[in-house]
């Protein structure tokens, strides 16, 4: 994995860290609600329920312990969103954060977009290590001196400091969607980005906050006609005219900026039909797309519904070259489900750096990962219990049949309020970061 | 096809899930999940098409039954029995019955057996036209409430009443509702209803039959006089939550009146202004076979 060219996929994962509080009592406000690493893996960013944005960043490698990759401290908190409320409409807007993004680093600062159901906001965080000292008319707390003190000059010079982390909103991008924001996707031309609500689409250049442009717009003229949603969007990593968004329906279009303003009309659709035997009462819920993602070769982009994970060729359009079944045990207690509103939760999906390998959440804390190549798959727990440093993680099992081996788990004891919706995978090497509801738990391949 | 493991009783279940979450958003924070919804309302639509598809056998079950009965009445003819005239108003009035397109009201929940059922249905239906001679035999004489337009039309078949051409007659469709008793008319897409509860009075001093009948209906008649109206049970529907609490809320009843809603959109069920008459007016049941899938949200 992770382009080391090894011959097998026996990768053991070991337990790193986990942050957050160890109460079993969870504040509301401290629900993950996204996680997201930046392009070169040395920082990750989680945003919560309360509207704050944490971010991680990785200690160098320490020579006295080669076997184990940097930790993940804690680098910058600031407050990205606050609730507020839309007196037009008597709505209350929730300061929850949907999405980070990172944008590819420019100079030595970090820029990334965070979002709520409204507004995006692009933040600039930098660090500061320096301070000037020695003005000529101010004293050192910043009071000004009285002219008639001064009596010589000297040359201000930069002192060290310890290091401060600022994080400062340079662009808020605000009352451009009227329905939910559920994607933002910055594009590889590093200028523009689209983000997405349930029935359009805008793109927006980052320079400029007070305009942007509809690229897609499925409202109907009546809405009782609606039929379907848009659940996420994202542009192609490499080709900066393409983008993709999936709706409920399970489609997914890919849509070619250069063929008209309004992208209304898809260039590709992907779906695959259903399958008359599994049609239920809530065929409709489990079949609608919750995440889509591109590899990082372009050549490939996912899909998470409830129950699955499918891979498509962008190649072909009628079906899916890869289907993964996360927790088809799921299937027979959907009404359940769907009692509880856990049917309604949106899973996240993610790839590896290579590609090789595709990742994804389900209940009781458990996270299962796909091997492409070697058509293996493996159900991992994230638990206080295994969290002792370094130890590896032992494959877990969910029994499906009448007899229960020893150390599988029965369906019925799975707990459907410990969930893991939010995942991401390091762009170079094995670490994950897996969101539980409101722990961060950091996983690393276990290095001979 | 759905699955046929979810019965009729499932679907139920489900339509009270369903419109409790929709009610529930209404109030939650961050205002209402347009996708949420529109997932709730999927499930809200398969499982009134289950429902429906329910009804409709039971319905074709009665209707095959009581053609059964009709022949066997004919057969009974031979031996002079004060059941004919009724008879002959039981074999027209559940042909309008069961002629019903709209027979999402017509269908209300009975989880009763085929045979109460199909009896039931004759009690009501002798009942009916019955109310205004039996007055004269009554010794409570209670006016006589029903006023279906199927009343005024020619004894044909009802079902001709559908025809584009029969014009000379207002395009007009008649609905039964077993369980509450009310009889429902969309006449050009105006709704008329009427209950017939008092009419039932009417045949409490009839023969013998028409006595085993009251007994059987002793059981149902506390709904009728719970739910005889539309606009009660609208209104009921439109309460805060207390009222999707209720132990009757999942009263078969109470769910095919609250399809009716939903056949306005759930404009219907968003809107505290509307009037009843307001809803009725607008094609409640013409619209009912277009399920609007749709929230309108903003």
């Amino acid at each position: 994995m992770a382009g080391t060219g090894d011959g097998s996929s026996d990768v053991q994962w070991c337990f790193s860290q986990v942050k957050g509080a160890i109460d079993d009592e969870v504040a509301e406000a401290d629900v993950i609600s996204t996680v997201e690493f930046n392009h070169s893996g040395e920082l990750l960013a989680t945003g919560d329920k309360g509207g704050r944005v944490v971010i991680f960043q990785q200690e160098p490698e320490s020579k006295n312990q080669p076997q184990c990759r940097g930790e993940y401290n804690v680098y910058s908190t600031f407050q990205s969103h606050e609730p507020e409320f839309d007196y037009l409409k008597s709505l209350e807007i929730e300061e929850k954060i949907n999405k980070i993004r990172w944008l590819p680093q420019k100079n030595a600062a970090q820029f990334l977009l965070s979002t709520n159901d409204k507004t995006i906001k692009l933040w600039k965080i930098s660090e500061r290590d320096k301070r000037p000292e020695g003005y000529n008319l101010k004293e050192e707390d910043g009071r000004y001196r009285d002219f008639n003190t001064v009596t010589t000059l000297r040359v201000p010079v930069f002192m060290p400091m310890d290091l401060m982390v600022e994080a400062s909103p340079r662009r808020v991008f605000a009352n451009a969607h009227t329905y939910h924001i559920n994607s933002i996707s910055v594009n590889s031309d590093c200028e523009t980005y689209l983000s997405a609500d349930d029935l359009r689409i805008n793109l927006w250049n980052l320079e400029i906050n007070d305009r942007s442009f509809n690229i897609v717009d499925i409202k109907p003229a009546n809405m009782e006609e609606l039929t379907e949603v848009i659940t996420a969007a994202e542009f192609h990593p490499n080709q900066c005219n393409t983008f993709v968004y999936s709706s409920s329906k399970g489609t997914i279009r890919l849509c070619d900026m250069r063929a008209a303003a309004l992208c209304d009309q898809h260039t590709k659709l992907f779906e695959e039909p259903e399958d008359p035997n599994n049609r239920s009462f809530f065929s409709e819920i489990i079949s609608s797309i919750s995440d889509v993602k591109f590899s990082h070769s372009g050549r490939y982009m996912m899909t998470r519904d409830y129950l699955s994970v499918k891979v498509w060729d962008l190649n072909m359009e009628t079906r899916p070259v890869e289907t993964y079944q996360v927790h088809d045990y799921l299937r027979s207690k959907l009404c359940s489900l769907y009692e509880n509103d856990c049917i309604f939760d949106k899973f996240e999906c993610c790839w590896n750096g290579n590609d090789s390998v595709v990742m994804t959440g389900s209940y009781n804390n458990f996270f299962r990962m796909f091997d492409r190549g070697y058509r293996q798959d493996v159900t991992l727990e994230a638990s206080r219990e295994n969290s002792k440093p370094r130890s590896v993680l032992k494959p877990r099992k969910v029994s499906t049949g009448g007899k229960r081996k020893k150390d599988e788990i029965s369906v019925d004891c799975l707990d459907f309020n410990k969930k893991i919706l939010h995942t991401a995978w390091h762009p170079l090497d094995n670490i994950i970061a897996v969101a539980t509801t409101n722990n961060l738990y950091i996983f690393q391949e276990k290095l001979n | 096809m759905i699955n046929t493991m979810e019965c009729a009783a499932d679907a139920q279940s489900l339509i009270s899930i369903s419109l409790m979450k929709i009610h529930n958003s209404r109030t939650q924070r961050g205002g209402i999940k347009l996708h949420k919804n529109l997932l709730v309302s999927y499930v809200l639509r398969n499982a009134r098409q289950v429902y429906i598809k329910e009804k409709y056998a039971e319905i074709y079950r009665m209707q095959q039954y009581e053609e059964v009965m009709t022949v066997c009445n004919e057969i009974q003819e031979l031996n002079p029995l004060d059941l004919d005239a009724e008879d002959a108003e039981d074999e027209e009035q559940a042909r309008a019955a069961c002629c019903g397109e709209e027979a999402s009201l017509c269908g209300a929940a009975c989880h009763r057996g085929a045979a109460q059922l199909a009896v039931h249905t004759r009690a009501a239906v002798s009942a009916l036209p019955d109310c205004c001679p039996l007055e004269e035999s009554s010794k409570e004489p209670e006016p006589c409430y029903y006023r279906s337009c199927c009343m005024e039309t020619s004894p044909v078949s009802q079902c001709e009443q559908f025809s584009a051409n029969s014009s000379a007659y207002c395009n007009k469709t008649t609905v039964l509702d077993l369980d509450t008793h009310v009889v429902t008319t969309v006449e050009n897409g105006y709704l008329h209803q009427d209950c017939c509860c008092d009419a039932l009075q009417c045949g409490q001093s009839a023969q013998s039959p028409a006595k085993k009948r009251k007994v059987e209906f002793g059981c149902c008649v506390s709904d009728v006089e719970e739910i005889s109206d539309f606009a009660a049970a609208r209104k009921r529907a439109k309460r805060e939550d207390c009222s999707f609490f209720h132990p009757d809320y999942t009263d078969t009843s109470h769910i095919s009146n609250l399809i009716s809603i939903f056949g306005s959109g759930f404009s219907g069920l968003l809107s505290r202004q509307a009037d009843v008459e307001q809803i009725c007016s607008k094609q409640v049941l013409a619209s009912l076979g277009a399920w609007t899938r749709a929230i309108v949200a903003f």
